[in-house]
Parts: structure tokens; C-alpha cells; sequence
């Protein structure tokens, strides 16, 4: 029994232009201690797929349209806002991409620290100080006695994502949900951001949600990915499996249009045109005008195609179109 | 000679600080750095944030005043000049940010931003619509832009159409040297492939000459033919891009290389 499972969600918004499919029935499951990635293009859903889970959408003009997602015996969609907050922050949490506007310019470290304890906890203010102290300590802030009494303007960017990681963890959640944690970050930061993120996760056996677009940081994190595209996951496998046997057209011309893996002085892979509106509806396969992996035929899927699991726990759109090349390992 | 050259530039900062008395420390942004650039040519600058880069960025632009050194350009010392004639050559010297939803101004139009761009060289294209009209629409199509959205908002383009757009209006004044700051940092993977891309091309079509700025070094790799490396206000390591990536020589380049993300797997190769 997985920790979280979710079952076809979709997640709409109603807007001037048309209903927006964000999400469009997406299912995975997050099984204790394991790094799940979601990777994609941004516009693809894949964050607005984690906030449905926290119920963090705002309704209007979003709405959570069907779906289940079973955390223990709660469903999560299902929750009201009472019996959400007692999940926020305590069971599931979350870290955000910029810190910078994460934390509140105006509180002192401290009590963005320890609100969580005294809220989910019940701790008293100096019970509390004494574990964020700690907390701060184990994400490698030096001096975190005296530094825990700064504002968040006195620490650097990759210092207060720390902070961001601290607050996260601090009320030892089950699930954290890190939404391109280490974009804004410098190489050498996004480096330690990275390792802190795992040193902690095998600390405590938190299960790790981790959206991203970059493929390198999921073949270096994540134990299972979903590759999402225009609101659904065109395939999901095991890291290994992904980048060894990737089968549709889509992950293939992502991993092709990575700079590092081509030559210098040759022209970089892009992947011609643009995410399609998603605004309008999508009758057939969403990825079928930019898809150049073959002349046409097969052609591909007339409605949208469903997952189906090719091998063992490794699932792809069934669109002949997509599928069209045969891949090899080298 | 070198087409661009930095003769031991230095840029200090005095930091006041404490309460009732300041105390006073020197902070040495950038510390003695020489760097010569052919024509043509990309350089890559690397750098942790808070190494100098943009302190160096903004004294190559004239935006700041060096303590001591100079920037040469083709053999003219820019310091020596009146601050006049530095306004004037402020046209030479164009940037690309990193992020081009902050760079562009919301309430110009493609046209107005790009017009305004392409006057500060050619001011007498101002009496002229058609031929302004049609010197932006070259720009666009130059960028890859269709000159149909001429009169759209920057808001109604993707991040990458907005990139396209700031590379633009810095080639509109034709700039001798363009620093490009992060340039595709902010975009997606495909995205970065065909900014890339374009830049590549318009530094063969144009001989562009060009500093690209980034903590990314897969990318610098890729785009420089040389690379300096940047710590504390010094240049530390300067070199072939392929050489640098093979042979690190200093420590700070091997730690940059070292935190590069890679893919751990073997990754298929598809037709």
C-alpha cells in the first residue's frame, strides 16, 4: 500500500479564453522514502498538480474536477480546510523555487521556524526554539544559536533555502513537495541544495515529490519519474529504465535537447514549435505537431492516447506515432 | 591588439559598518583583472554569485568607474575619454539579462522598444516611419521573430519570444561588444537550445563580439570559445573551453565542475 496514491486527477481553470485543462487525469504513487520526479516544460501542469494536492489552487477560477488522491485513510481532494491544515506543513510540506519570496521579509528566522511546532505541536516557544535550533544545524547553517534570530535579508539565496528546508522538515512531515527547488541557485549552491535535500531524506525517511525541468537533477535524485506534458504523464519508469529505454517521442527529444550531451560546434537539438494552448481542448495526441521523431506514418493518436504499461512498471501514451522509433543503448 | 582589452581593472567598495562609529573595510569586487578579446570571439565568464562578475559586467558596460585599470577598446583607452563621448560609446557596449520578463518594458510595444534601440545609432531614421518600420521588422526577422507581431505587448509572447526580443533591441544599436548576464538561466531546456542556437548564428552572420556571464558550465562549454573563470575579484583560470573542461588547473574550476548535474545513467541515442 503506497503512501500516497493518486487516482485520475484533473484540476481545471475557467477562464475568459476557455476551461483550462491543467491537469488532466494524472496518476502515480509515492511510496515511503522514495524521490518521485515530475519533469517537464513549464506550462506542462506539473506544479499545479502538487498544489491540487494541498488544495493550494485558487477556487475560481481553479477547480479540482475529479480525482482521488488516498493519504492513509484521507482522501486529500476530499478535505476540508480544517482537516487540510492539520496535513499542511505537518504530514505533507512543501519548498518553493525562490526563497527569496517564500519567506516573510518582516519576521525574524525564529518564528517562521517554529510556527509550525507551535501550531502541529503544541510545543512551547522555548520547546520549539530548541528544535529549530537544531533543525537549522542539520541543514548546515553555521552558528544557528545566534543566526536563528536574523531576517531573512541577512542570509544568502542558498542559505535561506536551507531555511526554506528546515521549515519544511521541521515538524518531520511524511511527504515534502520540493517545486524546482534549486532553479534560482547558482551551480555550486544548487550542488549542496541537492545533497542536503537527500542527506536529510535518508535521515528522517521522508518521501520526496520532486518537480523539475532539468534531467540531470532527476537522473541524480529521483528513484522513479513522470514526464509530463500539456496536463498528463506521457511516460513514467524507473530513473534507469527512462533514460536507458525512453519510448516516447517527447522524452526522447527532451533528453536530446540537453546542451551538455551534445558536441561543441554542432547546432543544439530543439524541439521545433510550442506547448499547445491547452485552453481549447486537445482531440488527439498532444504532442503530434512537434513530434519529429518519423515522417507521418504511423500517424498519430486521433483521441488522446491512455497509459499503457509496456513492461513492468514502466507506462507510456499508447500513441503509435510517438512510439514510432526503435532506440538503442549505448 | 586585441580587438577588447582590460588592463588590470579594479574596482574597489568601501562597506560602513557598525553603529555609533562605522567601521570601514575594503571590499575588493574586482581585483586587478586583465583579459584581452578577439574580435568575434566569445568569452565565457564563470563564477560562484558574489565573485565579481557582475561588479566586472558593469565596468566593461561603463556603468561604473574603475579605481584603476581601463577598458581598451580597438586601441582607444575608454577612461581617458570625457564623460560626453562616454555617453556616446555607451551604444558600443549592450546587454542581455538574465531575465526577460524584468528587461522589457510592459507598456512598450515590440516596435517601440526596438525603434528606440535602432535610434540611438541611427537618429535619422526618426523623420523616416517606413524605413524605421522596416529596419525593425530586419531586426526581427534577424532574431527569428515573425514581423507580424510588431505591434504586440511583450506580455503576449513565451519566455522565449521574450528572450529573442531583448537580443534584439541589444543588437539594435550594432554594439561592438554584447555581455549577455545568464541569458538563458530562466528558460527551459528546449528554450536554452534555441537561444543558443541563435546566438551562435548571429555571432557568425555579425562577427559579434560577445561576454557570456553564467554559473552554468555545460552551457558556457557549449556557446565560448574561451572560458575565464572568476573567484574573489580575480580572474583564477582562463582557457579553451575544452581544455578548461578536461584539464581544470585551479580548485575553484574543479568544484565548479564537480557540481554539475549529470545524468548517472547510460541514456539511449534515438534517430
Amino acid at each position: 500500500m503506497p503512501l500516497l496514491e493518486v487516482r485520475d486527477l484533473r484540476t481545471s481553470f475557467h477562464t475568459r479564453d476557455g476551461i483550462v485543462r491543467a491537469v488532466d487525469g494524472i496518476s502515480f504513487d509515492v511510496e515511503a522514502g522514495q524521490t518521485v520526479g515530475i519533469v517537464g516544460e513549464s506550462g506542462s501542469g506539473k506544479s499545479v498538480c502538487c498544489y491540487s494536492l494541498l488544495q493550494l489552487i485558487p477556487q475560481p477560477p481553479g477547480r479540482i474536477e475529479g480525482g482521488t488522491a488516498k493519504f492513509g485513510d484521507l482522501d486529500l481532494l476530499q478535505l476540508s480546510e480544517a482537516q487540510m491544515r492539520k496535513v499542511r506543513g505537518k504530514r505533507i510540506s512543501l519548498i518553493f523555487q525562490d526563497p527569496m519570496t517564500s519567506l516573510n521579509p518582516y519576521l525574524r528566522i525564529s518564528t517562521q521556524l517554529i510556527e509550525p511546532l507551535l501550531i502541529h505541536e503544541g510545543l512551547s516557544k522555548s520547546e520549539a526554539l530548541t528544535r529549530a535550533i537544531a533543525e537549522l544545524e542539520a541543514v548546515g547553517i553555521p552558528d544557528p544559536k545566534s543566526r536563528i534570530h536574523s531576517y531573512p535579508h541577512e542570509f544568502s539565496g542558498g542559505m535561506r533555502q536551507r531555511v526554506m528546508i528546515a521549515m519544511a522538515l521541521i515538524a518531520r512531515p511524511e511527504i515534502l513537495i520540493a517545486d524546482e527547488p534549486t532553479t534560482a541557485l547558482d551551480v555550486t549552491i544548487q550542488r549542496q541544495v541537492l545533497d542536503l535535500i537527500k542527506t536529510r531524506q535518508d535521515d528522517l525517511g521522508t518521501a520526496v515529490i520532486f518537480i523539475t525541468h532539468d534531467l540531470a537533477v532527476v537522473s541524480e535524485v529521483c528513484d522513479y519519474v513522470n514526464v509530463m506534458y500539456a496536463g498528463r504523464f506521457v511516460e513514467r519508469a524507473p530513473v534507469e529504465t527512462l533514460f536507458a529505454r525512453p519510448r516516447h517521442a517527447y522524452t526522447r527529444a527532451l533528453q536530446r535537447s540537453i546542451p551538455a550531451m551534445q558536441k561543441k560546434g554542432e547546432i543544439l537539438y530543439t524541439i521545433p514549435g510550442l506547448p499547445p494552448n491547452l485552453a481549447n481542448g486537445l482531440p488527439g495526441c498532444a504532442f503530434a505537431s512537434r513530434c519529429e521523431a518519423h515522417e507521418g506514418d504511423p500517424p498519430h493518436a486521433a483521441t488522446r492516447p491512455a497509459l499503457v504499461e509496456l513492461e513492468s512498471t514502466h507506462w507510456v501514451q499508447d500513441c503509435p506515432g510517438c512510439l514510432a522509433v526503435a532506440v538503442t543503448t549505448n | 591588439m586585441s580587438y577588447l582589452e582590460l588592463e588590470d581593472l579594479t574596482r574597489h567598495f568601501v562597506r560602513r559598518e557598525g553603529w555609533p562609529i562605522p567601521r570601514k573595510t575594503l571590499v575588493r569586487a574586482v581585483d586587478g583583472v586583465s583579459l584581452q578579446i578577439e574580435k568575434g570571439e566569445i568569452l565565457g565568464l564563470v563564477g560562484e554569485s558574489g565573485c565579481g562578475k557582475s561588479t566586472l559586467s558593469r565596468l566593461i558596460m561603463q556603468l561604473l568607474v574603475p579605481t584603476s585599470g581601463s577598458v581598451v577598446l580597438e586601441g582607444e583607452r575608454l577612461a581617458d575619454l570625457p564623460p560626453a563621448e562616454i555617453r556616446k560609446r555607451r551604444r558600443d557596449f549592450q546587454m542581455i539579462f538574465q531575465d526577460p520578463y524584468a528587461s522589457l518594458n510592459p507598456r512598450m510595444t515590440v516596435f517601440s522598444t526596438l525603434a528606440e534601440a535602432i535610434l540611438t545609432r541611427r537618429p535619422e531614421l526618426a523623420r523616416d516611419r517606413s524605413a524605421l518600420e522596416s529596419a525593425v521588422a530586419a531586426l526581427m526577422g534577424r532574431v527569428g521573430l515573425d514581423s507580424r507581431y510588431i505591434r504586440k505587448y511583450p506580455h503576449e509572447f513565451s519566455g522565449g519570444q521574450r528572450q529573442r526580443i531583448a537580443i534584439a533591441r541589444a543588437l539594435g544599436p550594432e554594439p561592438k561588444l554584447i555581455l549577455a548576464d545568464e541569458p538563458v538561466s530562466a528558460l527551459d531546456v528546449s528554450i536554452q537550445s534555441q537561444i543558443l542556437n541563435l546566438l551562435l548564428k548571429l555571432r557568425d552572420e555579425l562577427g559579434l563580439t560577445m561576454i557570456f556571464i553564467s554559473h552554468d558550465l555545460s552551457v558556457v562549454r557549449y556557446i565560448a570559445d574561451r572560458i575565464a573563470v572568476m573567484d574573489e575579484g580575480k580572474i583564477v583560470e582562463v582557457g579553451e573551453s575544452d581544455a578548461l573542461f578536461t584539464s581544470p588547473q585551479s580548485e575553484v574550476t574543479r568544484t565548479l565542475l564537480k557540481a554539475i548535474p549529470k545524468i548517472r545513467y547510460p541514456v539511449a541515442v534515438s534517430g
